[in-house]
């Protein structure tokens, strides 16, 4: 009973805490201010969504083969070593990687999707590794045993059963991913990061916040996605979040 | 039909080589059921494992129906030998369906003569289709799962079926009930099993045959009651543990000890009849009185019969236990022993009076098979008294 009480009193706060914020923003003009930003805000939008989608679909295209070859029994030898040269790539901070990249490739999209790729790549792949090395060895000989053949166990019984953590790494990557892009306009990218980076250096802090609001809402609605996705492609034996909605 | 010629298996270990399994050599005729037994590293696990190519021999070969299986490609193999482990190993992303159709969808059968067939199945392990299903691994209780195991392992109606201690995780309640319905269905089924155990009870009550192992070596391979009555050596006597005798009363049923050359008295007898019969018969304790379905509904006891007068209706005891002829003798030993008497009634599946069976009936049953090896032994050795 306390409990439910103080709920509703959050409530009532958290609901007069956002009709004061938009009173004070209507009454300082920030509402205006942002209504102005919104072209530009739709437009870096669509570039940001690019940027991740592009390089996030070909970090998860290259990442999920990577992890599956790295699981074999056959790359047992040589999958630890792979992996920490993986540890090492995601060590070396974003900024310096799209620094290298741009010495590499010039400016534009390309040495930025390139960029935002490594990022992206490791926990996809660390992932897909662990998932695949933790489905249990039992179910494994199982599968083998019952006359499934290395690439219909893999598809079969191993991935399905990996899935889930499967697609807790591409949450994790895509998040980094999405909050990475803004520093993809420090190599002529675009992305909401050229709002951010305009609006320090004009020490316009409400420009800056047109950027990033946009930002972390992208990033919040991606991790969303991919956990509806998940919620709905990992099979509901095997799936945490629905075995509790039926338990 | 499964035979091992001189399969041998070699690991190449950083210590060096070990033999896990040392030029093993059985049969396995059709339709039985045969235990490996042995503690554990004793290499009946790896033996059972070269069977479907899970550990891959160092040499020697499998036959299964007299076709030499390293033709066949792996896949083949496996998939004409149902595969019970002890993990039970349900894919746990897939449904009970699903799990249960796999083999048959391997081999390339049309939906509706599986779909029917996974029916079929949970109507044989006695769990109820349209309940069971839909459902996940996850859903069932660990007995069930194992119920579900077996039923994959089954379902594409393989000739021949490998099982790696598929009832150890199981708690004993349950165990003994699976055990039960697999012997059943095996009655039916006829397959030809290789099972993997470390409990001799259940080697004993499962097994047509026990081959006990011992560091990779096949030490003794022969029934369960030969086996208990003639071990090969020490270490299978002790590996079968003292009480062995006792566990050779789970092999024997009354039928074969009965006795059937009895007489009985009928209600409207009279005491002084029931007494001359207990004299005529030299029957000790007491006589059974029988209804006119020759079934016993009363015993006389000698001193009652001595000392009064009347009909044997009207002096009668309640019979105190009867064992059916079907039961084993351990239960008739129990009975005994719980009843604190040394002969029981036998009755048929009708509950009819068919014989009795005595405490000496017993021993002297069980005993023969000692006395004879006594005598072969001492004919084949005749120094062997000195």
């Amino acid at each position: 009973m306390p409990i439910q009480s103080l709920k509703g009193v959050f409530r009532v706060l958290l609901l007069v805490a956002i009709f004061v914020a938009g009173a004070w923003s209507y009454a300082t003009g920030v509402i205006e201010e942002f209504i102005f930003y919104l072209p530009d805000i739709q437009f870096l939008t669509m570039e940001h969504l690019w940027l991740t989608a592009i390089s996030g679909s070909l970090a998860i295209l290259v990442a999920i083969p990577l992890g599956i070859l790295l699981s074999r029994p056959s790359m047992a030898r040589w999958a630890e070593s792979g992996m920490q040269v993986l540890n090492i790539g995601t060590t070396i901070p974003t900024l310096a990687v799209l620094a290298l990249s741009m010495s590499l490739l010039g400016i534009g999209v390309v040495p930025a999707v390139f960029a935002l790729f490594v990022a992206t790549l490791l926990p996809i792949t660390r992932n897909t590794y662990t998932g695949l090395k933790g489905v249990s060895p039992a179910l494994k000989e199982a599968a083998s045993g019952i006359g499934m053949s290395p690439a219909q166990r893999l598809i079969r019984v191993e991935l399905p059963n990996a899935l889930y953590v499967i697609f807790a790494g591409i949450r994790t990557a895509l998040a980094i991913n999405v909050g990475t892009v803004p520093l993809a306009f420090l190599i002529g990218a675009g992305g909401l990061g050229e709002l951010i980076f305009t609006g320090i250096d004009l020490y316009n802090p409400l420009m800056m916040l047109a950027g990033a609001i946009p930002t972390a809402m992208l990033a919040i609605m991606v991790d969303a996605l991919i956990a509806s996705i998940a919620f709905l492609v990992v099979p509901r034996g095997v799936n945490p979040a629905r075995r509790a909605a039926h338990a | 039909m499964i035979r091992l010629d001189n399969l041998t298996k070699v690991f190449d270990t950083p210590k060096g080589a070990v033999v896990a399994a040392d030029h093993i050599n059985m049969e396995v005729p059709t339709g039985e059921i045969c235990i490996l037994l042995g503690p554990s590293g004793c290499g009946k696990t790896t033996t059972l494992k070269m069977i479907n190519r899970i550990v891959r021999p160092t040499s020697g070969k499998v036959f299964i129906d007299d076709e030499d299986t390293s033709s066949l490609d792996t896949q083949t193999l496996r998939r004409n030998i149902g595969y019970v482990i002890q993990q039970i190993g349900l894919f746990p992303n897939m449904t009970i369906e699903e799990n249960i159709t796999i083999v048959p969808k391997l081999l390339g059968w049309d939906k509706a003569k599986y779909k029917e067939r996974a029916r079929e199945l949970m109507r044989m392990i006695a769990l109820e289709p349209d309940a069971f299903l839909k459902r996940y691994p996850s859903e069932l209780s660990g007995g069930q799962q194992q119920r579900i195991g077996v039923a994959r392992a089954l379902a594409a109606d393989p000739p021949v079926m490998l099982m790696d201690e598929p009832f150890g995780a199981i708690d004993p309640i349950n165990r003994a009930v699976i055990q039960d319905e697999f012997l059943k269905m095996q009655q039916e089924l006829k397959k030809t099993i290789m099972f993997v155990s470390h409990d001799i009870d259940e080697a004993i009550k499962m097994g047509d045959r026990i081959a006990i192992f011992r560091d990779g070596h096949l030490v003794q391979y022969a029934t369960p009651d030969t086996l208990l009555a003639a071990p090969k050596d020490s270490f299978v006597e002790s590996f079968l543990g003292e009480d062995r005798a006792l566990k050779r009363l789970n092999l024997i049923n009354v039928r074969e000890v009965v006795s059937t050359n009895f007489e009985t008295v009928s209600p409207r007898d009279s005491l002084e009849s029931a007494l001359q019969t207990l004299d005529k018969c030299g029957y000790q304790h007491a006589i059974v009185m029988v209804n006119e379905e020759r079934q016993p509904v009363g015993i006389i006891p000698r001193a009652v019969a001595q000392v009064s007068k009347g009909s044997c209706h009207d002096y009668a005891q309640k019979v105190p236990a009867v064992v059916n002829v079907n039961d084993d003798l351990r239960k008739a030993v129990s009975l005994m022993l719980a009843h604190d008497i040394t002969w029981l009634p036998c009755v048929d599946d009708e509950g009819r009076l068919c014989g009795h069976i005595t405490q000496r009936a017993m021993t002297h049953h069980l005993g023969a098979r000692f006395r004879t090896q006594q005598a072969t032994a001492e004919l084949a050795d005749p120094m062997a008294e000195e």
